[in-house]
């Protein structure tokens, strides 16, 4: 199995091979290209997506055990290109709107594209880093994409001084833990830990420090800090495809990670998640209340919603990382079209930020405001929406777990979450009419909307059809 | 007195723990930040190193090239992001990098 076979990374070498050139194409032509680098960008997604259909789908170990390709990673790399391309549809326009449509950023998000699909395909703890650093130096100048604002450069700086902390810390534990065991690759490291009868204090500092940060890049509460203040100074834009990409990509590492090489000693970490999970729920829920930004309210409702999904591994088992995957489809989709709607709130040629802007929205754009009603019924979980879906699946494997507790506040801070939801729509539906948005939507923009509209409200007919899918994706993860 | 592996990793672990005190409790200067996260990733050097010694392994060498390459690169993005910040504000003190809160 081991060789140097370079089928199943396909994909990512395509993606690699056009970014080179959509960068050459870019420079060569100047910003007039913009358009066409992004929509040639949009292709190659489709493009690459068709390919990995294409790939056989049997597991397979490439590249001197660099890398894996199962179902789980196969899935979740069509999670990711699908997220590159709902994001790039819906940065075009906006970008062009804030006269910031420049040919680096369709080539930096495919970039970013290409490290989280290597992410989730790592059997190799140095392959993890270099993909989690291709991601993050390519997501740190996205979000200081608009030179000309203050808060944007003030997100970049931000973003970047705790995400190199962060790798940083990512480095420190893994030095430990190729200390400890003498190996950097998943399979030996699985197999020299499994016979361990105690574990050395140096490989669980390693976990630690691994976990801590990872975190970080999934923004688990109490490694959150950056988040609110990245998402409200980056470009929309670019706030959209930070909540909806790189959360799925560094997800999906994370569920690798623990439940393969560390699987067998998962009490080791059980707790840390349980932690970052407890937390990130009820810091999403009630920090967001009092927030007036919506971009910072989206932010913490991130945090919230990353909490939801590490209940899904703190159970530990088959069916709770089953939930995981299936969660996070759906809140991709979900916050696409949130985002979809965000993106869309303009006054006078110029992005408003405010929750208070919404206000009496159903009497101006009716149609923008039932879609974005239906979306904040989803996202806090009301039945039949599929993000009840979602939650109900995560709390089921976190009762078939025993994990009482966690199940318990997870219903408790959905609750409250369901005020700040509900309350956009309120000011949507109740409040005095501020001045209508400008014009209509774009194509693209309204296309992501009615789609993610359309799942969010179609999910209850055949819910066994994603279900199943998740649970074959997640089922890699656990052979036999 | 012989320089054993334990002396290699003390001297990683308070480099490290200098880089990441460095990062939260200077309020000068944000070129400070870059200097502690550098000083960072170069006490992990030490370590894999020094492991890679230990263990007569030569994969933690390797990853030490690797670190090296990405901290030049991140290095180069930081300053870059570090420029248009000043061009904005006019300063790059820490204490100026509050304009958003909450």
């Amino acid at each position: 199995m081991i060789g140097f076979d370079l089928v199943p990374l396909f994909p990512e070498l395509f993606l690699a091979v056009t970014a080179m050139a959509h960068l050459i194409i870019g420079v060569s032509r100047g910003n007039h290209s913009t358009n066409f680098v992004f929509w040639a960008s949009a292709v190659t997604y489709v493009v690459a997506a068709l390919i990995l259909v294409g790939v056989s789908w049997g597991d397979a170990i490439v590249l001197n055990g660099m890398f894996k390709f199962d179902n789980f990673a196969g899935f979740m790399k069509l999670i990711i290109l699908l997220g590159l391309l709902v994001s790039s549809a819906l940065s075009v326009k906006y970008l062009d709107d804030e006269g910031i449509s420049r040919f680096e950023y369709p080539v930096l998000m495919t970039c970013a594209g290409i490290g989280m699909m290597l992410m989730v395909s790592a059997n190799n703890l140095l392959a993890l880093y270099m993909a989690l650093e291709l991601q993050s130096l390519s997501l740190y100048v996205l979000a200081a994409f608009r030179r000309g604002s203050l808060q944007s450069a003030e997100a970049g700086v931000k973003y970047f001084s705790l995400g190199a902390l962060s790798s940083g810390m990512i480095l420190f534990g893994i030095s430990l833990i190729y200390g400890y065991t003498g190996t950097l690759d998943y399979g030996t490291l699985s197999a020299t830990l499994l016979p361990m009868q105690s574990i050395p204090v140096g490989i669980t500092f390693g976990l630690v420090f691994l976990l801590a940060g990872l975190a970080f890049k999934i923004s688990a509460v109490p490694f959150h800090m950056w988040t609110p203040d990245v998402y409200q100074g980056a470009p929309t834009s670019v706030t959209a495809f930070f909540a909806i990409v790189p959360k799925v990509a560094a997800m999906g590492l994370i569920m690798r990670l623990l439940f393969e090489p560390f699987a067998s000693v998962s009490g080791q970490w059980d707790q840390i998640i349980w932690f970052l999970s407890a937390s990130s729920m009820v810091v999403g829920a009630f920090a967001a209340i009092v927030q007036e930004n919506i971009k910072r309210l989206l932010a913490y409702s991130s945090i919230g919603n990353m909490g939801y999904a590490l209940v899904g591994i703190a159970a530990v088992s088959s069916a709770g990382a089953g939930a995981v995957v299936l969660y996070l489809i759906i809140y991709l989709i979900m916050t696409s079209g949130v985002f979809a709607v965000v993106l869309s709130m303009r006054r006078n040629g110029k992005a408003v930020e405010n929750i208070s802007d919404l206000a009496g929205l159903s009497q101006t754009q009716p149609m923008l405001a039932y879609a974005m009603a239906i979306l904040m019924f989803s996202m806090s979980g009301i039945p039949p929406m599929a993000g009840f879906f979602g939650k109900l699946m995560i709390f089921q494997a976190a009762v078939e777990a025993q994990m009482y507790v966690l199940a318990v506040l997870g219903v408790v801070t959905s609750v409250v979450a369901a005020y700040y939801y509900l309350r956009i729509i309120k000011v949507m539906f109740f409040d005095t009419p501020a001045p209508a948005f400008d014009g209509a939507l774009p194509f693209a923009r309204r296309a992501v909307l009615a789609l993610s509209v359309i799942f969010v409200l179609g999910f209850v007919f055949k819910p066994s059809l994603a279900i199943i899918i998740a649970k074959n994706a997640a089922g890699a993860l656990f052979p036999g | 007195m012989t320089i054993g592996l334990e002396h290699y990793l003390t001297l990683a672990a308070l480099l490290f723990t200098i880089g990441v005190f460095g990062i939260f409790l200077n309020r000068k200067n944000m070129i400070i930040i870059l200097m502690s996260i550098e000083l960072m990733l170069l006490a992990v050097n030490i370590n894999f190193v020094a492991f890679s010694s230990f263990l007569g392994d030569l994969a933690g060498q390797v990853f030490t090239m690797f670190i090296l390459t990405v901290a030049a690169a991140e290095a180069a993005i930081g300053l870059a992001i570090l420029v248009t910040f000043f061009r904005m504000k006019g300063s790059i003190a820490v204490e100026d990098i509050s304009d958003m809160k909450g």
